[in-house]
C-alpha cells in the first residue's frame, strides 16, 4: 500500500509521470497493483503494492486442523488448486511418514500434470491478450473447458477441487476418466499445433517478446524465480526433476531450459512444458495401479514435534509448504512459499528501461496469480 | 432503369422547378445532412454488428444471438443503453474541451464523405480537388483526440492521446504518398475522374507493381490511422485501459465508438475508389461482352462490395494480430513504409512518364 | 555433498555454530549479530554456494523469534536452513537483500508481519497490509481482532 508523500516525492523529479495499472486493470488479472514511474512512455521504476486479496491464510491455517488447513489452500493459486493440495497434503504426510498408496500417487501426478496443462492453457490466452490478440483467448479456453469437466467428472468442482488429502485423494476417479482423458489428449495434440501457428511464428509477436524482460540466469537465482520463469533464464530448478515426488521419477520426461532469459524465452519453456505433460499423461494414463485410492490414517492427525518443509513444481513455480509443529492437532506455524511472490519480486528489475507495452507483457509472461501472491 | 443517379436527378430538377434557387439549395443541404447522418447510423449498427460477427466466427462463439433473428437488433439495444446512459465529465476535466471533442472527431468523418462517390454520378461534391480534401480532413480528427486525451484529466487518457498523435502523423506520411501514386497514375486530383480512369482496368491491375505495393502500404496505413488492432495503440485496453477515451460514458463515448466504424469505412471507400476502381465494374480493357455483363450489376452494389471486402479484411487484422509496441510502431512506419512508398511513388512516376502502364 | 559432508564443512567454516540434524536439512543456528557475516560466507564459500534462497520466514515462539532462511545451492545442489534467534520486544537484524535479491520482498513482509526491523534495507515499508497497520504485526500469536478473527 503506498502513501500519498512516497508519490509526491517521486513525481516531482523533472518529467517523471506516476500512472497506477490496477488494482482495477485488464491486463493485472485480478487485483495487483503497479505504481510505475514513467518518463516519456519509458518506465523508470515499478512498485508492486499488494494485499488487495490478502486473506492471511497463513494466520488462519494456524487455527486449523491438519486434515482441514488443505481446503483453504486450494483459494490460493486457484488455477493450479490440485498442485497446492498436493504440496500441503505431502508435507503432512511428510510429518507423519504415511505411505502413499500407488494409486494415489498415480492419480495425483495424473491431476497435477492436467492442471498444469489447464494452468498453462490459460496462461497462454491471457498472454497473448495482454499483447493485443483477443482471440487465442477464446481458442485456449475451449479446450480448459474439457479439463475443467474431467476435473468436475471425478471432484465434483471445476476450480477449487479439495481433492487430495493427507493419504491420498479423497475419493476414486470417476470410472469415465480414462475415457474422458485420453478424448482430451488426442483433441488437444492437434491444438497444440494450432497454438504455435496462431501465436509463436506471428512476427509482431516475436518482437513484442524477444528480447523483453530480459533477466540473466544469476539475477533470476538471486531474485528467487522458479518455475518457467527461471527456466527461461536456464535456471535448472524443475522438482519433479530435481527432487523427484510421487511417481515423477519413474517417469520419462525432459525438464526444459531455454537460455533466451527473455519473454519469449518464457513462453516457449511454457509451450514445450505442455508438450511434456501430454507425454506424462499419456505415460500414466494406461497404466493407474489397481488399489487403494487414500491410505489408512487416523481421524484426528498429530504431527511429532518438529518442522517439516516440502515442495512440488506448480504451474508457476516451487510451492513450498513449511509447517512448524508442536505436536498439536493444529500447525504452530504454517509458511507457504508461493512461486509468484518471488517472481513478482524481480518484476521492477525485468521492466526498467522498458515501455509501457513491454511491463505487460513482462507481467504476461510471469503468469502472475493474485491470490497465489497475496495469500 | 431506377438508379441513384437517376433519383438524385430527379430530386435536383424537382427542386429546382418548385422553388426559387436558395430555397432549393436549402432544401439540398438539408436532404444531404439528413441523408449522412441517416448513413451514419446505419452504418454504425451494420459495422458494429458485423465486427462481432466477424470476431465470434474467429474466435470460435456465436456471437450476438438473442436480440432479433440472428442478433441483429443486438447493436440497436446497445445503442438505446448508451443513449439512456448518464455521460459522465470526471472533476476537474477541461468541460468545454471534453464534450468538444467528440464532435470533432465525428464532424471530421462527415466531412470526408463530401467528395466519395457512392455510386455512378452520385456524389455529395464533386470537387476538383477530391483527393487532397481527403488527406487534408483526415488529419483533423487527431486534434479530436489529442483534445479528448487532454482535457480528460486522466493520464491513461493523455497517454493514448500522445500515442495516436504521434502515430497518425506518421502514418499519414504514407498513406498520402500512396494516395498519390494512383495521382500521378490517373493523372488527376479529381475523385470522379480517377474513377473513370479505371474503365478499362481497376489501377491494382493495371499499375503492375507499384500499385500493389501502393496498395498494401495504403491498408496498413489506414490501419493504423483508424487506430485499429494491430495498430490500436491510441486504445490499447490491456495496456491503457480504453486510453484516450477512458473517460467518455454514455453518448459522446458511442461518437467515438461510431466515428471508429465511420472512418474505417472511409477509408475502405477511398482504398476502394483509388485502387479497386470505386464504382467501375470490373473491366478488362476492350473485352465488350464481359463488360457488358458487368455493367448489370448496379454501381453501388459494386462500391460497397469491394468497400465491405476491405473493411473485412481490416478485421481480419485485427482479430488476429497482436499489438505492436509504440517504438516498433514509429519504426515501422519511418524506417519501412515511408522510403519504400517514396521508392514507389518514384517507380510510379516513372511508369506514367513513360506510359508502361496499360 | 552428502549432509554428512556439508556437516563437516560448515563445522570447519563456522566453529561456534551448533548444527541440529534432526530434519530432512541440516539446520544451523547462529547469533543475529553477525548474520550478515555468516549468511555472506555461505553464499560465498566456493564449497558452498547457497545462491538460492527459496523461503525467507519468521516464527513467532512466544518468548522469542525466529528468523528462518531455507537456502539451496543451484551448482551444488545441497539444502540447509539457517536459524537466527531475535528479541521479541525489539527485533533487530541486517538485512539479506544484498546478498540474495528476492529478501527485499520476504523482509518487508516479515515486517509487516512480525515487526522485525530490519537494518539497511532498501525499503522497508508495508507491503500487503494496507495504511494504518504500522506496528500492528498480525502474525505473532498475541495479536487480538475481535471483529475479525473467528477463534474456534
Amino acid at each position: 500500500m503506498y502513501k500519498e508523500t512516497d508519490i509526491l516525492k517521486e513525481s516531482s523529479v523533472e518529467g517523471n509521470l506516476i500512472i497506477n495499472i490496477g488494482p482495477q486493470h485488464p491486463s493485472t488479472h485480478g487485483v495487483l497493483h503497479l505504481v510505475v514511474t514513467l518518463n516519456g512512455e519509458t518506465i523508470k521504476k515499478v512498485e508492486p503494492h499488494l494485499g488487495y486479496i490478502h486473506r492471511s491464510i497463513e494466520k488462519m491455517c494456524e487455527s486449523l486442523s491438519y486434515r482441514q488447513f488443505i481446503y483453504v489452500t486450494s483459494k490460493m493459486d486457484y488455477l493450479s488448486s490440485h498442485i497446492n493440495n498436493h504440496g500441503c497434503a505431502m508435507c503432512v504426510e511428510k510429518g507423519l511418514q504415511i505411505e502413499v498408496p500407488p494409486r494415489a500417487q498415480v492419480i495425483r501426478v495424473l491431476m497435477d500434470e492436467l492442471t498444469r496443462l489447464s494452468s498453462h492453457q490459460l496462461w497462454w490466452g491471457a498472454m497473448a491478450m495482454d499483447i493485443g490478440a483477443l482471440t487465442p483467448f477464446f481458442h485456449a479456453f475451449r479446450e480448459r473447458e474439457m479439463i475443467t469437466s474431467i476435473f468436475e467428472e471425478t471432484c465434483g468442482t471445476r476450480l477449487t477441487m479439495n481433492y487430495m488429502v493427507p493419504g491420498g485423494v479423497m475419493a476414486d476417479v470417476n470410472t469415465n476418466f480414462q475415457k474422458s482423458v485420453k478424448d482430451f489428449i488426442i483433441h488437444f495434440k492437434n491444438k497444440i499445433n494450432e497454438y504455435d501457428e496462431l501465436l509463436t511464428g506471428n512476427i509482431i509477436f516475436q518482437n513484442r517478446t524477444k528480447g523483453v524482460g530480459f533477466i540473466s540466469k544469476e539475477n533470476a537465482i538471486s531474485f528467487g524465480c522458479s518455475g518457467p520463469t527461471a527456466r527461461g533464464s536456464g535456471v535448472s530448478c524443475d522438482i519433479r526433476k530435481l527432487y523427484p515426488y510421487e511417481v515423477y521419477n519413474q517417469l520419462d520426461f525432459d525438464e526444459i531450459l531455454e537460455p533466451g532469459g527473455d519473454c519469449f524465452a518464457r513462453y516457449l519453456v511454457r509451450m514445450k512444458e505442455m508438450k511434456q505433460s501430454i507425454s506424462i499423461i499419456e505415460q500414466l494414463i494406461d497404466n493407474i495401479p489397481d488399489g487403494d485410492f487414500q491410505a489408512k490414517t487416523k481421524a484426528v492427525l498429530k504431527l511429532p514435534k518438529g518442522e517439516f518443509y516440502s515442495s512440488v513444481e506448480s504451474a508457476r513455480g516451487e510451492f513450498g509448504v513449511y509447517i512448524v509443529s508442536e505436536g498439536g492437532t493444529t500447525p504452530y506455524r504454517i509458511k507457504f512459499r508461493s512461486p509468484g511472490f518471488s517472481n513478482l519480486s524481480a518484476l521492477d528489475f525485468m521492466s526498467r528501461e522498458g515501455k509501457i507495452g513491454d511491463l505487460i507483457a513482462i507481467m504476461g509472461s510471469l503468469d502472475l496469480v493474485i491470490p497465489d501472491i497475496d495469500r | 432503369m431506377p438508379s441513384l443517379e437517376n433519383i438524385a436527378n430527379f430530386i435536383h430538377n424537382w427542386l429546382y422547378t418548385t422553388f426559387n434557387a436558395t430555397v432549393a439549395l436549402l432544401l439540398e443541404f438539408t436532404i444531404v445532412a439528413i441523408l449522412v447522418i441517416g448513413l451514419f447510423s446505419v452504418l454504425g449498427l451494420v459495422l458494429i454488428f458485423m465486427e462481432r460477427k466477424v470476431s465470434a466466427y474467429m474466435q470460435v462463439r456465436l456471437g450476438p444471438n438473442r436480440v432479433g433473428p440472428k442478433g441483429i437488433f443486438q447493436t440497436v439495444a446497445d445503442t438505446l443503453k448508451l443513449m439512456v446512459k448518464e455521460g459522465m465529465t470526471p472533476n476537474n476535466a477541461d468541460k468545454f474541451l471534453f464534450n468538444l471533442a467528440p464532435f470533432i472527431v465525428m464532424t471530421a468523418a462527415m466531412l470526408i464523405l463530401a467528395p466519395l462517390a457512392f455510386a455512378k454520378n452520385f456524389q455529395i461534391w464533386d470537387i476538383n480537388i477530391g483527393v487532397l480534401f481527403v488527406t487534408a480532413i483526415s488529419s483533423v480528427s487527431v486534434i479530436g483526440i489529442l483534445m479528448a486525451g487532454w482535457a480528460s484529466n486522466n493520464k491513461y487518457s493523455l497517454l493514448g492521446a500522445m500515442r495516436s498523435g504521434a502515430q497518425i502523423v506518421s502514418y499519414e506520411l504514407s498513406a498520402g504518398l500512396s494516395i498519390i501514386t494512383i495521382v500521378v497514375l490517373s493523372e488527376s486530383l479529381k475523385i470522379s475522374t480517377i474513377i473513370e480512369s479505371q474503365a478499362n482496368g481497376w489501377w491494382i491491375f493495371k499499375g503492375h507493381i507499384p500499385a500493389i505495393i501502393a496498395f498494401v502500404i495504403f491498408i496498413i496505413a489506414v490501419t493504423a490511422e483508424t487506430n485499429r488492432a494491430p495498430f490500436d495503440l491510441a486504445e490499447a485496453e490491456s495496456e491503457l485501459t480504453a486510453g484516450f477515451h477512458t473517460e467518455y460514458s454514455g453518448m459522446k463515448f458511442a461518437l467515438f465508438f461510431l466515428a471508429e466504424y465511420v472512418n474505417i469505412f472511409i477509408v475502405c471507400v477511398i482504398g476502394a475508389t483509388l485502387f479497386l476502381g470505386g464504382w467501375m465494374p470490373l473491366h478488362f480493357g476492350t473485352n465488350t461482352t464481359f463488360n457488358e455483363m458487368m455493367d448489370y450489376i448496379p454501381s453501388s452494389l459494386w462500391l460497397f462490395g469491394k468497400t465491405f471486402f476491405l473493411i473485412f479484411v481490416i478485421m481480419w487484422f485485427r482479430w488476429t494480430f497482436p499489438r505492436l509496441r509504440i517504438d516498433q510502431l514509429l519504426n515501422l512506419e519511418w524506417k519501412y513504409l515511408l522510403p519504400i512508398s517514396m521508392i514507389n511513388l518514384l517507380l510510379a512516376t516513372a511508369m506514367a512518364i513513360l506510359g508502361w502502364h496499360f | 555433498m552428502t549432509k554428512e559432508e556439508l556437516k563437516i564443512k560448515l563445522t570447519e567454516l563456522f566453529s561456534s555454530v551448533s548444527i541440529d540434524e534432526s530434519s530432512e536439512w541440516l539446520i544451523i543456528n547462529i547469533s543475529s549479530a553477525n548474520s550478515l557475516n555468516y549468511l555472506t560466507q555461505l553464499r560465498n564459500d566456493s564449497s558452498l554456494q547457497f545462491d538460492y534462497l527459496f523461503c525467507q520466514t519468521c516464527v513467532d515462539w512466544k518468548t522469542h523469534l525466529t528468523m528462518v532462511y531455507h537456502l539451496n545451492s543451484t551448482t551444488h545442489r545441497q539444502s540447509l536452513v539457517v536459524k537466527v534467534q531475535l528479541d521479541r520486544t525489539f527485533p533487530e537484524i541486517e538485512t539479506v537483500s544484498k546478498i540474495w535479491r528476492t529478501a527485499e520482498f520476504h523482509e518487508r513482509e516479515i515486517f509487516e508481519m512480525f515487526g522485525v526491523n530490519f537494518l539497511h534495507h532498501p525499503d522497508l515499508r508495508l507491503l500487503i497490509l494496507p495504511d494504518g497497520w504500522e506496528n500492528k504485526k498480525p502474525m505473532l500469536k498475541d495479536f487480538e481482532d475481535p471483529i475479525n478473527m473467528i477463534k474456534l
